[in-house]
């Protein structure tokens, strides 16, 4: 069964390690993973998306609309930019703080991050808010933002990943120096929230109800039986 | 063999390192640049890596160690690719003795170009082969193929990802650096038959390439350019991809819904795969971005061979004629052709309306140095005529509100003739030419010297960050640092500028507001070309040592530091007026210190910083 990921925010926030440590998490499943990122201008404070595709089926690296299973958004803002792509039963996991944009703060342009929450909680039902302000002030610093957010994820259950396997990902992914920050960032949101989550990844067996219910949905796969005539 | 996680450019170089890729040049330029830096990483020894002074540089030096009998890898994105056409379009006569693959990035969108332009094309009109991978798999096994290829044909190819293969990460299997190949460059061997190009060279060779490229056109290799058959033998219908959109197209049709082509050499054109493929089917939809290549080059073997099939695609309207395509419109394009009348197909439901969303294009970062020098200049120039020519680099972001110094934009180096070319038909305008360090060693000096000896009138703003900013931190002749690890001597800009015999140079510090302005000022009013070198290293590899504080109390709400310079750290306070500093942005440029009229900012520290080198 496949999972898809949408993890966006403002250039300079770290959306790609994020991205690159979920990654590392499904390698050591043996899982496969295909990913798309935003390099280039927009890293200069633009918007900036990664999609990520976990497991068998996908060719794109580009998650369709109405096809994320959770979109981790590191602006209130951002999260209403990318719905689009989230699954009607899709998780959301947001930090709160919102990132003003230039043109907002010398009144070119309105930007109410306010009304976005507003937005979110009404439309999505799996709906985690992160106060990246408090998980800072007790980290110390602001830099884990990523690794806080990951947390947070982990913990809602949307991520089908758990807290040792991403600590695993950290492990081998972030350079000694910043490790332990980066672990203490991981579990900063808890993980009360201990949900039974190996089951996203099962192998093909017992995914079968889900998954058809799913294409059905979002592919031309059963529709080509039924219009194979008309063609 | 090992699997690992890559990005398509990462996979390119491990793929070169694999055919045993020898000297490998190229300058930055997305969505090209981890390529050349993927090799700099894990090449052994005996591989040359080098950023050159710019795209035709790189050709050059490539293509010597081709003709010496190396591989040799350069890459570029596809604005590179002009300037590396002079070498080319004569290489292509000369041809190579080692293999020699041509890594061109191209960028549908364009997400960071100037241009939309279609290597495919280019690849027509010099008439080298292009291989056009759909996948970060495919992107390393072709490379190996090209140099080989390259090799078989003693001609250079072109390998053509584009944005979603370069920047696309798959788990792969590599080989290990033990299984790489490895072999001996047999040298130059001088033949002046072979290596200089005379117009009798020209003409014979010019038959045997045509006559190359015929024969290619013929053969069909199954493993560029395949089929996937239909299942029922009753649709009569077609569709016709290339790179990401195979990928696409897989994922909005199941396998074998109808006949598909994945034409994985556009040029030299298939044209027995596609008469093959053509056999029996009424209706073709091409699915391609940037140019409709295949879809002209089916309605050429239709028209040669009288074939009646209707070839559709961007000519006919069917898929957008510019822009990205995406899963989305390329299965909603294939619902409408292939009359799955319900389009369905990833038709999510309309989320609800959502509130204004921000609006959020590219900024010069917190503290970058380049604000500081756009508003000095602006500052000593208000109220004047001006015209201030940008070029390409972060800096082309000092056209954005409040700042708006960026007038022009055209390509690599060209604001300096711009500039000359506004102020020959108005002389009463003072013109500015803003160039980047990298962008003047790559194509800025020549502008200089045409202004200089045609007595122009002009003052040149190097805004020297000590790296090539944009491309992620490349470095170039004015660092210092080579991609071998080395240390060299720097290209001195000013000892540049004074040898071209430019009276005025000066050197500032852009951190340095008021001396800044009164130095513009003065170097503005002078005749003749002359220029400043605004000094200050990029953010991004400094470490602030402070960060600048807003004091409520003394600050009065006139929204200067806010309004003028726009930079992302400082924002309004709830009330709307007092400004407050987002401190996990400030870097303590100290710019908002010295611009606030009642010194209300303070705790930055413009001068204790330190470089991190990459």
């Amino acid at each position: 069964m496949r999972r898809d990921f949408i993890l966006c925010g403002v250039g300079g926030q770290g959306t790609i390690l994020a991205s690159r440590l979920i990654a590392a998490a499904a390698m050591r499943r043996s899982l496969q993973v295909r990913a798309a990122e935003t390099i280039g201008m927009a890293q200069r404070g633009g918007s900036v998306c990664s999609h990520l595709r976990i497991g068998e089926g996908a060719h794109s690296p580009l998650v369709p609309k109405g096809c994320a299973d959770l979109i981790i958004a590191f602006e209130p803002g951002e999260a209403v930019r990318m719905l689009p792509y989230l699954k009607a039963d899709g998780a959301v996991v947001c930090a709160t703080r919102p990132v003003m944009p230039v043109s907002a703060s010398i009144g070119r342009t309105k930007y109410d991050a306010k009304a976005m929450l507003d937005h979110l909680k009404s439309n999505v039902l799996n709906l985690t808010l992160v106060d990246v302000d408090k998980a800072a002030e007790r980290l110390g610093t602001a830099k884990a933002l990523n690794v806080v957010l990951l947390g947070a994820a982990v913990a809602s259950g949307a991520l089908g990943f758990d807290v040792a396997e991403i600590e695993a990902a950290i492990r081998e992914k972030v350079p000694a120096k910043f490790l332990e920050l980066n672990l203490k960032a991981l579990r900063i949101c808890g993980t009360t929230r201990n949900h039974t989550t190996s089951g996203f990844f099962s192998t093909a067996s017992d995914t079968t109800s889900t998954s058809t219910q799913r294409c059905a949905k979002r592919s031309l796969a059963p529709l080509r039986r039924r219009m194979a005539p008309r063609l | 063999m090992h699997r690992e996680f890559l990005m398509g450019n990462e996979a390119i170089a491990l793929g070169a390192l694999a055919a045993g890729v020898k000297v490998v040049c190229g300058y930055p330029g997305t969505p090209s640049t981890e390529v050349l830096e993927t090799v700099a990483k894990r090449r052994g020894e005996g591989v040359h890596v080098e950023w050159s002074v710019n795209e035709k540089s790189a050709m050059e030096v490539a293509a010597g160690a081709a003709y010496s009998g190396a591989r040799a890898l350069v890459t570029m994105k596809q604005v590179g690719l002009n300037v590396a056409s002079d070498p080319l379009m004569s290489l292509e006569y000369i041809g190579v003795k080692g293999g020699m693959v041509i890594l061109v990035a191209d960028d549908p969108g364009p997400i960071s170009s100037q241009t939309e332009q279609d290597t495919r094309t280019f690849a027509m009109f010099s008439k080298v082969p292009l291989f056009d991978p759909s996948s970060v798999a495919e992107a390393y096994a072709m490379i190996q193929d090209a140099f080989d290829f390259s090799e078989r044909h003693s001609t250079p190819v072109f390998l053509r990802p584009t944005t979603r293969i370069d920047h696309g990460y798959e788990a792969i299997d590599v080989k290990d650096p033990d299984e790489y190949r490895v072999a001996t460059p047999e040298g130059f061997v001088k033949d002046s038959s072979r290596w200089v190009i005379f117009p009798r060279l020209s003409v014979r060779n010019h038959a045997l390439i045509e006559e190359r490229n015929a024969s290619i056109s013929q053969e069909w290799d199954m493993s560029r350019d395949f089929i996937v058959r239909e299942k029922d033998p009753a649709i009569r219908k077609g569709v016709a991809t290339h790179g990401i959109n195979w990928q696409y197209v897989q994922e909005a049709l199941g396998e074998g819904t109808c006949r598909m082509l994945r034409v994985g050499m556009p040029f030299p054109f298939p044209e027995k795969a596609a008469l093959e493929f053509l056999d029996g089917l009424d209706e073709v939809l091409c699915v391609e971005e940037l140019d409709p290549v295949i879809e002209r080059g089916l309605t050429y073997v239709c028209g040669k061979h009288g074939l009646h099939v209707r070839i559709r695609g961007k000519l006919t309207g069917d898929i957008p004629p510019s822009g990205e395509n995406t899963t989305e419109l390329v299965s909603a394009a294939l619902a409408s052709f292939l009359n799955l009348s319900t389009l369905q197909l990833f038709n999510h439901s309309t989320p609800p309306e959502a509130p204004a969303l921000p609006v959020r294009p590219p900024v010069l970062c917190a503290g970058c140095p380049h604000r500081a020098s756009f508003y000095a200049v602006k500052t000593a120039m208000r109220g004047r005529k001006t015209l201030y020519a940008g070029d390409i680099g972060c800096y082309t972001l000092g056209n954005a509100a409040p700042l708006d110094v960026c007038d022009t934009c055209l390509c690599m180096g060209a604001g300096i003739g711009i500039a000359q070319g506004v102020w020959r038909t108005e002389p009463d305008t003072i013109c500015f030419a803003f160039v980047g360090d990298s962008t003047f060693f790559a194509s800025g000096i020549t502008g200089v010297i045409n202004a200089f000896y045609n007595q122009a009138d002009l003052t040149l703003v190097v805004l020297d960050n000590s790296t090539t900013a944009m491309t992620g931190h490349q470095p170039h002749p004015g660092t210092g640092r080579t991609m071998m690890g080395q240390v060299v001597e720097k290209v001195s800009i000013e000892n540049v500028l004074r040898a071209i015999g430019l009276k005025t140079v000066v050197t500032l510090d852009p951190l340095d507001f008021e001396a800044s302005v009164s130095a513009v000022k003065a170097v503005a009013d002078e005749k003749g070309v002359k220029a400043i070198v605004f000094r200050s290293p990029c953010v991004a590899m400094t470490k602030p040592p402070g960060k600048s504080h807003v004091d409520p109390a003394k600050c009065v709400g006139c929204g200067r530091c806010v309004g003028e310079l726009g930079c992302p750290a400082l924002i309004r306070a709830a009330d709307g007026r007092k400004a407050i500093i987002d401190e996990t942005l400030c870097t303590g440029c100290t710019l908002c210190e010295q611009v606030c009229p009642v010194k209300a900012i303070s705790g930055g520290d413009r001068n204790a910083t330190e470089v991190r080198h990459a």
